[in-house]
């Protein structure tokens, strides 16, 4: 990777042009004359046109071609190399999948075409769901959410109608755990939903005595992520969903750790009611540098009145149609039908694992985890020793190398050398649990020679650090950059081309 | 070691008071400036906005922290540091120099549940 | 024991990794799990498929779908999307990337967003653009939620009944769970009415307004007198915009409105069945603090060199949890890649063009059809590429003629009127001939 240094803007300059439209045939020069009435002089008065000049770049195709491809090129991705990030479950994206995604025909339909015109596309929600429902045990999905929180934050809203539909308005609080993702107290309070926090056992599990007192007819419900996110299943999910329905709450899932669970459990047998899926996690979509990704929610039979719209259905007669707005449902969550496109490549996917491969996705990847934790537990501190899913979670080095007035070596430093050795990072300082969190989750996807590469760099990282942490800290070496300086960019913001 | 200062009032949560008359002077501690690092942001309430004791009335940001400042006693905002807006770098260089709100008290005996030096330095260990 | 492609384990690795673990089975990973909850079944899925299959299957569903000539808007606009655009975004080194967590490794994804944070503020003359949203309607419904963060305790919410009707109830469904209440500006003669909304703004307790730039009848709305009415009531004006016609009419900026968002879409975004697309997101450097989602920005590094950062992180939910303005965390950054290369292409002449080609069209085919003698005009409102009128034939007899000879228009509005989109993908040739088939009618 090479440091590049420009902005698009940079590259400017008067009267060039990159972009290659028809002619007007509507012009004057074809009308004897006279200015057609769309001329935009015409269809605008003059108090409603753009009166400030435009500064977007003028540039040509081929310098809009090499620059974003030198962009591309200080970037790392999947394809680039091994990925560990720790609840982000960075897997291989497959090939085929994007071909089939941006087909012509399936890329030029218009989300309002008659149902009669989109027989195919409404076939690939109606399979999905399908699909999704044998793998998860849950019931029904709704394709509307367009990322994992969004997924949250609609199963928190199926939560809520169906407590309103019965007419108990007073549950207003939800339970989550103290390991949750931030994410998960935050969709709650978005939905108007009160968090109420459970702490955590020594174990690292949900502490089922300080769940008890919480659960009351306040309560709407409790969502769980399970395997939690220190990699560990919660054992005693069965009491839970116990306790919770006997009060009257529901279970929610939250499917970011779903993967070590492909192909051995089901959210819908361990009593959970509601669960969203990260397609772009478990379903091998690639991340897109921060989205698209796609959320589905799936719920029990029970609740399916309540998921939101619009959705799929097939009817007597085999054909497809789509069901709109009812009383019951819980809304709209999003402009049309969902993130279809991510939808197409996690369908590819499915398709290329179908019920035989299926079987062996969550295994690989929770066999790969427990390999590397195995491997580095006499470097790294290793909180909780137990058997992991598909991710675990150290707890910084165990010899730092601080001696005298030089400070040891911290997670923060551990990730930013593992960038000079040609590996991304783990997941850093979550969960907050533990001071020095190190998260790696590998996935089924990287081959054992991969992983015993990132074994041994890490290895060399930890000698390292008990020779000489400053080593470390001056990391990285040889990346595009060095490390930036993120309080000057917090304390003075410069947020646009034009501020600096 | 963390500053303390003698004839200051100290909350649990690292807030200093300083009392003149019936106005409560309120900062953070030098112990909570380190603890938070490069401060890049202070939240702070507006000027007439009611506190109240032990809620929260504004936040420390730094780049991956954001911690709650939580109000020592309770009362109206009567001024509120604006060097701070453009200048969050101020309370790490001298936290009690920098102080953040001014609150006109409407209770005063609420003074009487805060920490003295001595007990604020037996709280952090110092 | 596989021979998945995706699957790179050998039989002697599966050995050597469970040995070096210290079990003896794949199945002893899930010793930890109560053996009720292994599922014994049969999932209900099909045999796995090779490649070839794949391709095959989905091309037997394409096969199943309609290739129709778009003259429908209504969100969702049929723009030409140059073919450097999915060229460039596909390359893996964008798409296989997580969120840019570590700079070091990610000023390419940090430098397109800083360019199209820069691109957004400059299209709707706003100071500060996030990083993206979702879509079009959760950027409207997440301007509400800043709306009540900027303006302390105030409930109330007001849209303006010219709003996409999309847009309106997914707006509705989050003010209804998070308890926001919402108010309704009436509309007159297709535009959203100051009188009406100088009326509900002295009922009080308004913490802000959401109204379009461009309405739902593709109405071109003025909004003299906007700005200064909301603010007197001490509240703040949300504009729901179409960025491609941003080009050319007066922006969020010029109106002096607070806060700009909507669909990314127009930029040379395909339709892709209704998404993924992208939410943008735009304010006054006064509401930074609410803004929701990441933002991108310039810094240096130890060396001195410009580089780029996610930054103000401390208002977001990783770090602020139930306390932050919004729950978002992935958004729709490649998406906003496909705009940040489109605007690079097409540039200040090249927008300007789409909209001057799309609204000749458009007002070419309004007055070919009401030539027909089929139709009567609704409003006489300025509009670009969209508009409205009134059918007098039955509006499924006028869709089902379109549909039957390949043309996807005449869209129903709840008052009985239908809407046509124009692009400067439409020729003059496929406009005489949709209006060909409504005077046959």
């Amino acid at each position: 990777m090479k440091y590049y240094d420009k902005l698009i803007f940079e590259l400017s300059k008067k009267g060039r042009t990159g972009f290659s439209l028809p002619e007007n045939e509507f012009c004057a020069s074809r009308n004897g004359g006279v200015k057609p009435a769309g001329c935009l002089c015409n269809a605008l008065p003059e108090n409603l046109r753009r009166s400030s000049a435009l500064r977007l770049p003028e540039v040509g195709e081929v310098d809009v071609v090499r620059h974003y491809t030198n962009l591309s090129q200080m970037n790392f991705g999947v394809d680039t190399g091994f990925y560990p990030l720790g609840s982000c479950t960075m897997k291989y994206n497959p090939k085929i999948n994007e071909e089939v995604a941006s087909m012509p025909g399936l890329a030029a339909l218009h989300p309002l075409q008659p149902e009669s015109t989109v027989q195919g596309a409404l076939e690939v929600y109606y399979n999905m769901e399908k699909a999704l429902a044998a793998i998860t045990g849950m019931s029904n999905f709704t394709f509307n959410p367009c990322a994992g929180a969004h997924g949250e934050l609609t199963g928190l809203m199926i939560m809520r109608q169906y407590h309103i539909l019965r007419g108990d308005l007073k549950r207003t609080k939800v339970i989550v755990p103290d390991s949750a993702h931030g994410t998960n107290p935050a969709s709650a309070a978005v939905c108007g939903l009160e968090v109420v926090v459970v702490k955590s056992n020594a174990d690292g599990l949900v502490d089922v005595a300080d769940l008890k007192p919480l659960l009351g007819d306040d309560i709407a419900g409790i969502m769980m992520t399970n395997p939690n996110t220190l990699g560990l299943f919660e054992r005693e999910i069965a009491e839970i969903a116990k306790l919770v329905h006997e009060c009257g709450g529901l279970l929610y899932y939250d499917g970011a750790n779903m993967n070590p669970l492909l192909g051995v459990v089901r959210p819908g047998d361990m009593g959970f009611d509601i669960m969203h899926l990260n397609l772009h996690k478990t379903f091998s979509t690639p991340h897109g540098g921060g989205g698209p990704g796609s959320g589905p929610v799936g719920v029990a039979a029970r609740l399916e009145q309540c998921l939101p719209c619009p959705r799929v259905i097939r009817k007597e007669d085999g054909t497809f149609t789509v069901l709109h707005g009812s009383e019951e449902s819980a809304g709209y969550v999003s402009g049309f039908m969902g993130n279809f496109g991510i939808i197409l490549r996690a369908y590819a996917y499915i398709l290329s694992l179908g019920h035989q491969n299926l079987l062996l996705a969550g295994k690989f990847a929770t066999m790969s985890a427990n390999y590397i934790k195995e491997s580095l537990k006499d470097c790294y501190k290793l909180p909780i020793p137990s058997i992991c899913k598909h991710e675990f979670v150290f707890d910084g080095l165990i010899n730092d190398g601080a001696h005298d007035d030089v400070p040891g070596a911290t997670t923060l430093d551990v990730a930013k050398r593992l960038l000079d050795f040609g590996f991304h990072a783990p997941t850093i300082y979550f969960p907050l649990l533990f001071h020095q969190t190190i998260m790696i989750e590998p996935t089924e996807t990287e081959s054992k020679e991969t992983i015993d590469a990132f074994i041994e760099v890490m290895r060399k990282i930890a000698a390292e650090a008990a020779e000489d942490p400053m080593i470390l800290k001056a990391a990285p070496h040889n990346a595009p950059i060095s490390r930036p300086d993120e309080t000057r960019a917090a304390r003075q913001p410069i947020l646009k081309y034009w501020d600096a | 070691m963390s500053k303390i200062i003698e004839g200051l009032k100290y909350s649990e949560t690292h807030e200093w008071v300083k009392v003149e008359g019936n106005i409560a002077v309120i900062g953070v501690s030098d112990y909570a400036q380190k603890e938070m690092g490069d401060i890049t942001y202070v939240d702070m309430p507006d000027v007439d906005d009611e506190v109240t004791r032990e809620e929260e009335f504004g936040a420390l940001e730094s780049v991956k922290a954001s911690s709650d400042l939580v109000c020592p006693v309770s009362g109206v905002v009567v001024e509120k540091n604006e060097a701070l807006e453009d200048a969050p770098e101020l309370i790490n260089q001298d936290p009690y120099e920098n102080w953040i709100i001014k609150v006109e008290m409407s209770d005063a005996s609420e003074l009487d549940s805060l920490l003295d030096a001595a007990g604020y330095a037996s709280l952090i260990g110092e | 024991m596989s021979t998945f492609s995706y699957f790179p384990h050998t039989e002697d690795d599966i050995k050597e990794m469970l040995q070096r673990i210290g079990v003896s089975s794949l199945d002893d990973l899930y010793a930890d799990v109560p053996a009720e909850f292994i599922f014994k079944g049969q999932y209900d899925l099909p045999d796995a498929m090779s490649e070839q299959q794949i391709r095959e299957h989905f091309a037997a569903l394409d096969s199943r779908n309609t290739k129709l000539k778009i003259f429908a808007g209504a969100g969702a606009y049929d723009h030409y999307t140059p073919s450097v655009v999915p060229y460039l975004a596909a390359r893996s080194e964008f798409s296989t990337a997580y969120t840019p967590y570590q700079a070091e490794i990610s000023q390419g994804t940090l430098r397109y967003i800083f360019e199209y944070q820069s691109m957004i503020c400059e299209l709707t003359g706003m100071e500060i653009s996030n990083a993206s949203m979702y879509d079009g309607p959760t950027a409207a419904a997440e301007a509400m939620f800043m709306a009540m963060a900027c303006t302390k305790k105030k409930t109330r919410v007001l849209l303006s009944d010219t709003l996409l009707p999309n847009v309106r109830r997914v707006v509705e469904t989050y003010a209804g769970f998070h308890g926001v209440q919402l108010g309704n500006i009436a509309q007159k003669d297709g535009q959203t009415s100051l009188e009406a909304l100088k009326a509900e703004l002295a009922a009080g307790d308004v913490a802000g307004i959401i109204v379009p730039a461009v309405n739902r009848f593709g109405i071109v709305e003025d909004f003299t007198g906007f700005a200064e009415a909301v603010h007197e009531a001490k509240a703040i004006v949300v504009e729901y915009c179409d960025p491609s016609v941003l080009a050319v009419i007066k922006t969020p900026g010029d109106w002096g409105f607070d806060v700009a968002v909507g669909d990314g879409q127009p930029l040379g975004l395909p339709l892709n069945f209704g998404g993924p697309y992208v939410g943008f997101m735009a304010c006054s450097k006064e509401h930074v603090r609410k803004l929701p989602g990441r933002i991108v920005g310039q810094t240096e590094d130890k060396e001195g060199r410009r580089c780029f950062v996610l930054t103000l992180q401390a208002r977001e939910q990783h770090i602020r949890r139930e306390k932050a303005t919004s729950n978002i965390c992935s958004n729709e950054s490649l998406m906003a890649l496909y705009v940040t290369i489109y605007l690079s292409l097409m540039g200040p002449e090249g927008l300007h063009k789409v909209n001057s080609l799309s609204s000749c069209g458009a007002h070419y085919l309004h007055d070919e059809l009401l030539a027909t003698g089929k139709f009567e005009e609704v409003f006489d409102k300025p509009y670009v590429k969209e508009f409205v009128l009134k059918p007098l034939v039955p509006v499924e007899k006028l869709q089902q003629a379109l549909l039957d000879a390949g043309y996807f228009g005449a869209l129903a509005t709840d008052e009985g009127y239908v809407s046509f989109c124009v692009t400067e993908k439409r020729t003059k040739a496929e406009i005489d001939g949709l209006a060909a088939v409504v005077k046959g009618l």
